[in-house]
C-alpha cells in the first residue's frame, strides 16, 4: 500500500530524512519509535505533503500512485490521513463545517455521491461516540479550547468520519489519560483494523501498543530506519532505552 | 456648508491614500456630500451596506454623517469591495449612553484602494463604541482603516474600542491603519489593536490534510477571520448576506 524508497527530505535547506525506506502492506500495523528529533514528525509532515517540506531525493508510491505528485488534499482523497503531533487550532471555522466540505471533496473526487447535511450529521455522530466525545465539541471552533487529550480524541473522530486507507498516526498517544488511551486505541481498531487498511503509529511509549498490536516495530534515528523486527522490538526499546537498541 | 466645495488632495491628511485621477475627475459637491441621519433617543437605527465591485468598479465616496440621541444604538455594517478609489466615510456623534456599534471589511485586489474612514465623537458622558474592520487584499490592492476617536471634556465612562486586523494573499497587496485619539476627559477606555499578517498556513495545511482543496479551505478562513466584524450585528440574516457578498469577491478574482 506504501512504499517509501531511500526517501530523501530537508526542512528549511537542512537535510532531515537520509535515505528511509519503509514498506507497509494493507492490513498491517506498523509501529515508528525513535529519539526526538529523529524525523519522525517530519516523516509524517512529507507524506502529508506538508509546504516547506522538500523532497530531495527517493519515491513514494500510495496506493498504486506516485505521492509525490498528488498536492495534500489530493493525497487525503487517495486515501491518507496524517494525525497530528500537535492538532492545529482554527479558530472561527468548526469541525463539522469543514469536515463536511472535506469529506465531500474526497468523496467528489472519487466519484462518489456527496453526503447529506443529514447524513453526515449521523457519521459523524457515531464516530464521535466511538471516541466517547460529545457531539457538541464538533460544533465548536477546530481545536480550540481543547484540552491536549481532547484535541487527539477528535483527530481520531475526524479520522472515523474520513474512513482512510491509511492512517500515519504522530504521537497520538501523548497527552492522554489512562481512561482516555484505551478509548483512543479501541477507536484506532475500530477505525483502521479493516482488510484493505493500514497503520502507521509513530509513538515513544509501549502504553498504546498494549491496544493497538503492530506487525513490526521501526526504529527512526538520524533520518533513517536504523533497526525492525516484531512487536518485541518496542519492548526491547522500553527496557533498554534507544542508545542502547541503536548502538 | 463652505466643504462641500473644496476639493480634496492627497496633500490632506485624511485623503492620502486618495487615486489622484479619481479626485480630480470628481464634482466636489458630490464628492463631499454628505447623507445627514438623526437617531432619535432610545431608538435603534441598522444599516447595512455593500460597495460592490461591478457597478462601482471606477471609485465611490460615500458619506454618512451620524447623530445618535441618548441611550441610542447605531449598528453599521459594512463591505467595501468597490474600486479604484472606494472610500466609505462615518462621521458618529454619541449623545449620552448611546452606542455605536460598526463591523467593516474592505476586501479585493487589482489596483484597488479601499477604505474605511470614521470619526466618532464622544460628546457626552457613558457612550460607547465598537469598531471591527477586517481587510483582506491581493494584487497590488489596499485596505486602508482610519479611525479617529474624539472624547469631549465632559465625556466621562466613555469607552470606545477600535480593532484593524488584514490579511494580504499576495506580496503586492498593503494595509494601512492609524488610530487618532483625541480625549479631554479623564474617566475613558480607548482600546486598539491592529495586526496585519498573511494567511495561516499552518491552518491551510491541517485542513487541506483533510481532503479540503486549497480555494474551499482559504475561503474558510477568510471567512472565519471577516466574521469577526460581524460578530456583534443582531440581525442574523444581514450578517451572513454581508459575509457572502465578501466572499464572492474572492471567488472570481482571488490569485
Ligand atoms: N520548521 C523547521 N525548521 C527547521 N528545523 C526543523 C523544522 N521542523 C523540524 N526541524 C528539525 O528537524 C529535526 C526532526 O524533527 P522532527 O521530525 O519533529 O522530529 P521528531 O518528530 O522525531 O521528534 C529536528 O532536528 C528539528 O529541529
Ligand atoms: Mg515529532
Amino acid at each position: 500500500m506504501l512504499e517509501i524508497t531511500d526517501l530523501h527530505a530537508t526542512v528549511a535547506d537542512k537535510p532531515i530524512l537520509k535515505g528511509l525506506s519503509l514498506s507497509i502492506n494493507a492490513g498491517e500495523v506498523h509501529a515508528i519509535m525513535g529519539p526526538n528529533g529523529a524525523g519522525k514528525s517530519t516523516l509524517g509532515y512529507t507524506l502529508g505533503g506538508r509546504p516547506g517540506y522538500e523532497v530531495t531525493g527517493g519515491a513514494i508510491r500510495f496506493a498504486g500512485q506516485d505521492l509525490l505528485a498528488l498536492a495534500p488534499h489530493e493525497r487525503a482523497a487517495a486515501g491518507l490521513f496524517l494525525g497530528f503531533q500537535y492538532p492545529v487550532e482554527i479558530p472561527g471555522v468548526s469541525f463539522v463545517q469543514f469536515l463536511r466540505e472535506a469529506a465531500n471533496a474526497q468523496r467528489r473526487s472519487r466519484g462518489e455521491e456527496p453526503l447529506s447535511g443529514g447524513e453526515f450529521l449521523k457519521l459523524a455522530r457515531e464516530k464521535a461516540g466511538l471516541l466517547r466525545m460529545d457531539m457538541d465539541m464538533l460544533k465548536r471552533p477546530v481545536n480550540v479550547g481543547f484540552s491536549g487529550g481532547e484535541k487527539k480524541r477528535a483527530e481520531m473522530v475526524q479520522m472515523g468520519i474520513l474512513d482512510p486507507k491509511l492512517a500515519i498516526l504522530d504521537e497520538t498517544d501523548s497527552g492522554l489519560d489512562i481512561d482516555a488511551l484505551r478509548i483512543v486505541g479501541e477507536g484506532i481498531n475500530a477505525i483502521m483494523r479493516a482488510p484493505g487498511k493500514a497503520v502507521l503509529l509513530i509513538t515513544h511509549y509501549q502504553r498504546l501498543l498494549d491496544y493497538v498490536k503492530p506487525d513490526f516495530v521501526h526504529v527512526l534515528a538520524a533520518g533513517r530506519i536504523v533497526r525492525s523486527g516484531g512487536p518485541e522490538l518496542a519492548l526491547e526499546l522500553e527496557e533498554q532505552g534507544y542508545e542502547a537498541v541503536v548502538a | 456648508m463652505s466643504e462641500a466645495l473644496v476639493l480634496p488632495t492627497r496633500r490632506d491628511e485624511d485623503w492620502r491614500y486618495a487615486d489622484a485621477a479619481f479626485l480630480a475627475a470628481s464634482d466636489p459637491a458630490t464628492l463631499m456630500q454628505w447623507s445627514e441621519w438623526t437617531i432619535a433617543p432610545g431608538e435603534t437605527r441598522r444599516d447595512y451596506r455593500v460597495l460592490a465591485s461591478g457597478a462601482l468598479a471606477g471609485g465611490t465616496v460615500e458619506r454618512l454623517r451620524v447623530h445618535v440621541g441618548a441611550g441610542g444604538r447605531f449598528e453599521l455594517g459594512l463591505v467595501n469591495a468597490a474600486g479604484r478609489y472606494a472610500r466609505f466615510e462615518a462621521e458618529v456623534t454619541l449623545a449620552e449612553g448611546a452606542h455605536f456599534e460598526f463591523g467593516g471589511v474592505t476586501i479585493g485586489g487589482g489596483d484597488n484602494v479601499q477604505e474605511v474612514v470614521t470619526r466618532v465623537l464622544h460628546a457626552e458622558p457613558g457612550a460607547t463604541s465598537n469598531q471591527i474592520v477586517r481587510a483582506v487584499q491581493w494584487g497590488r490592492a489596499t485596505g486602508n482603516f482610519l479611525g479617529r476617536i474624539e472624547v469631549a471634556r465632559d465625556a466621562q465612562q466613555t469607552d470606545a474600542g477600535q480593532n484593524f486586523k488584514a490579511i494580504l494573499l499576495e506580496a503586492g497587496a498593503s494595509a494601512n491603519t492609524k488610530p487618532e485619539l483625541e480625549i479631554f476627559a479623564d474617566d475613558v477606555k480607548c482600546a486598539h489593536g491592529a495586526a496585519i499578517g498573511a494567511l495561516d498556513e499552518t491552518a491551510g495545511f491541517y485542513l487541506a490534510s483533510r481532503g479540503l482543496p486549497p480555494a474551499e479551505a482559504r475561503k474558510l478562513l477568510i471567512r472565519a477571520f471577516i466574521a469577526d466584524a460581524f460578530a456583534a450585528i443582531t440581525d442574523e440574516e444581514a450578517r451572513l448576506r454581508l459575509l457572502d457578498e465578501a466572499l464572492a469577491v474572492l471567488d472570481g478574482e482571488a490569485p
